[in-house]
């Protein structure tokens, strides 16, 4: 078991450009299921890949794979052409907004975005339009989801993860690299490992990630890795408290960061907490988190929740 | 506002800060109610001002207003005269005329422009006075509070007015939170009229004051919309004696991602407000924070960036710079990191810390051989190497004959520069 991909996700790409072309590339030698990308300009044509398997990823398969996807002009032929559940977002900031919405307004199940930059506004106003439609969207600026050997979505490196038992869901990227190679090297896989993004306005939070892991029956503890700013690690560590039956460890980011000075207080009034490294650790530990003293004892702290 | 910048922790990519006067222009524009003010870089532009404002407003008063992108201007004090604030209000037209006006103005712009002014947010070493904006006085009833900023818990903006106009909103909240209001801005209808008429009932307005006031609160969030502004901030604004409402002061950052769209407003960023070498960094797409401490840091993601700040710190030390060269960076991009990093004479040591994900540990390995081959290495360096192409990023390096410390994980890679700098 795993939480939102698996063997049965089909991934669209939004984006054919040079980055699209070579995270779509590297999730086909992982194994992904791939079935076909939106770009109107390369309308009607088709996009081929092979080369060397990566055989961290899926298991049994050729040393060598090839493929031909369709590109289509929009969300709705390509999601109806292929049968898609999943899309991936490459499209760059100024129109990454809009390609949320479109592949909300097709039904695409799960929408993860990694483009990095889009403008706040456009994100208030997609995530406005995601209210009443029952979609999920990771990101976006974020590294994006994998199930180790079944189905990797974004631009993670597939090899440093394991199947496993445990989950991950954090607001970095390479910080959640570094966790999930620290984990793999104490022997504990993964079962999925999310990057929510860290993003001012984004999908997916913390709470959803945890209570996802939550009734999944294979995830048998989770690892949260937050940093500074907004408030949504203290949020998670209420929801542990009251809700989480599993053990739960933790890191925060931006312990010797200077203060966010007038912009970040203005912001952090709203929400009623400072966002400081130090008020997020507190409220993890309040929660019963084992929280990692440095980031190089990440996969150590999970060892410890665990017991 | 080194926090804007901070990794993902406010935003990525810094936010775009503008001058009072270029804020005004921007309400002026969109029909939102500024004092008439002239801007000056020089003694005889100030005092030009001063006659065709006094002229317009019929008000003999008017105000000298040091422009730099920090607050607290009113309370700051200048090095070179320390007995004079950063905005000061010239009274001696009110007996005198506009000559004695004038002959004030001279005097203030005089010892204004050039010198250096302190506020609580420059830091000790404070910030040069190169513009001053000379504004009519206005007669004031009330003072106000009115922000506009985005609400992460709820990703919608929101409004927030209090009746504390001219003290620190942040104080406010902490002794007197009930005294601040907010309406939460529904992206699809903006501001209703009936949250806009809501927050000036609570502000205690009548009369004129409460129709202006409404007016003002739309207009202000529509302009935060329509510009991508990461904030607003009008403290005070003021109800004239005349029920007027205006903006006396106003400070305006906007979102750096949306700036695409906004090419008037990309203009009007002062780069001599900036740091030079963060704005060498911009150029190379590299995000750069200078800090104070000796140890430079170079690293790939900025929650890594962030935490490898921490664990210099963890371990006795203190980072120089928050560096992070990005996901794609190529030897090029490293190599100009590396000497933004090295010019700093108080870089004692640098640690680079790169977990190899697209950017593979070779493309840094050679942007790092370069780099040094380029510029010298002076002081210690210790790099810490993992993920993709791994043992062909350590082979460069050792095969480059260059004396670098490796490292096997973050915080030996920290201890060791720590311990290579005492």
């Amino acid at each position: 078991m795993s939480v939102l991909v698996d063997t049965n996700t089909r991934v669209l790409v939004q984006g054919m450009g040079q980055t699209g072309r070579f995270h779509t590339d590297t999730a086909l030698a992982y194994g992904t299921n791939m079935v076909g990308a939106v770009h109107p300009s390369k309308a009607g044509t088709i996009e081929h890949f092979e080369g060397e398997t990566d055989h961290s990823g899926v298991q049994g398969r050729a040393d060598i794979y090839s493929a031909d996807l369709p590109i289509f002009r929009s969300v709705v032929e390509a999601a109806e052409a292929t049968g898609a559940n999943a899309s991936v977002i490459y499209v760059p900031p100024p129109f990454a907004a809009d390609a949320i919405m479109e592949a909300a307004a097709a039904g695409i199940e799960l929408i993860v975005c990694i483009t990095e930059g889009i403008p706040v506004g456009d994100m208030v106003i997609a995530k406005r339009y995601l209210e009443d439609k029952n979609v999920r969207l990771v990101g976006p600026n974020c590294p994006g989801v994998i199930t180790p050997q079944q189905c990797k979505i974004g631009i993670m490196p597939g090899y440093i993860h394991k199947p496993g038992k445990i989950g991950v869901v954090s607001r970095s990227g390479t910080l959640t690299y570094e966790a999930v190679f620290q984990l793999t090297n104490n022997g504990l896989g993964q079962t999925t490992a999310i990057g929510i993004g860290g993003d001012p306005v984004n999908g997916t939070n913390f709470v959803d990630c945890l209570d996802l892991f939550n009734q999944d029956p294979d995830t048998e503890g989770v690892i949260m890795i937050g940093e500074i700013g907004g408030t949504a690690e203290e949020e998670a560590a209420e929801w542990i408290q009251q809700y989480m039956t599993k053990p739960v460890a933790g890191f925060i980011a931006g312990t010797t960061a200077p203060a966010g000075k007038r912009m970040g207080h203005a912001g952090a009034i709203i929400s009623g907490g400072k966002g400081t490294a130090a008020d997020k650790i507190a409220a993890l530990k309040k929660a019963g988190i084992v929280v990692a003293p440095t980031p190089t004892d990440m996969g150590t702290a999970m060892l410890e929740a665990l017991g | 506002m080194r926090g804007d910048y901070y990794g993902h922790a406010v935003r990525k990519g810094p936010s775009l800060k503008i001058h009072e006067y270029q804020a005004k222009q921007l309400m002026k524009a969109r029909g939102i109610s500024v004092p008439s003010g002239l801007l000056a870089t020089t003694v005889d532009e100030a005092v030009a001002a001063v006659r065709p404002l006094i002229e317009e407003s019929g008000n003999p008063v008017v105000v000298v207003k040091s422009q730099i992108h920090a607050g607290g201007r009113g309370k700051g004090r200048f090095i070179e005269h320390p007995d004079l604030g950063g905005v000061t209000v010239v009274l001696a037209g009110i007996d005198g005329g506009v000559e004695a006006a004038e002959a004030a103005v001279r005097d203030l712009a005089g010892k204004m422009l050039g010198s250096t002014l302190v506020t609580i947010q420059t830091g000790p070493e404070g910030k040069q006075v190169n513009r001053v904006y000379i504004e009519q006085g206005v007669d004031i009833e009330t003072e106000l509070y009115l922000s506009v900023v985005l609400d992460r818990a709820v990703s919608r903006n929101v409004v927030m007015v209090s009746t504390e106009g001219g003290t620190e909103i942040e104080e406010v909240a902490e002794h007197t939170p009930e005294k601040i209001l907010r309406a939460t801005i529904d992206p699809a209808i903006g501001l209703a009229n009936f949250q806009a008429a809501d927050l000036a009932y609570g502000l205690g307005l009548e009369g004129d004051a409460f129709k202006n006031a409404i007016s003002f609160m739309k207009a202000l969030t529509a302009a935060a919309v329509e510009l991508d502004t990461d904030l607003i901030e009008i403290n005070p604004l003021v109800v004239t004696k005349a029920g007027g409402v205006m903006a006396l002061d106003g400070k305006m950052s906007f979102d750096a991602n949306a700036m695409f769209r906004h090419p008037h407003i990309a203009q009007m960023r002062d780069e001599s407000e900036e740091d030079p070498a963060e704005l060498e960094a911009a150029e190379y797409d590299l995000s750069f924070i200078k800090l104070d401490g000796s140890i430079g840091c170079m690293v790939n993601g900025a929650g890594l960036a962030m935490s490898t700040m921490d664990i210099i710190k963890y371990v006795g030390g203190e980072p120089a710079n928050f560096l992070d060269v990005g996901g794609g960076a190529t030897a090029d991009k490293v190599t100009a990191a590396f000497k933004i990093i090295t010019k700093d004479p108080r870089v004692k040591g640098i640690f680079v810390n790169i977990f190899g994900g697209i950017m593979k540990c070779d493309t840094i390995a050679v942007g790092v051989v370069e780099a040094v081959k380029e510029v010298g290495l002076q002081v210690p360096l210790v790099v810490r190497l993992e993920g993709t192409n791994v043992d062909l990023g350590k082979q460069i390096i050792d095969e480059s004959g260059l004396n670098v410390v490796s490292a096997s994980d973050m915080k030996d890679g920290a201890q060791k520069i720590v311990e290579l700098t005492k």
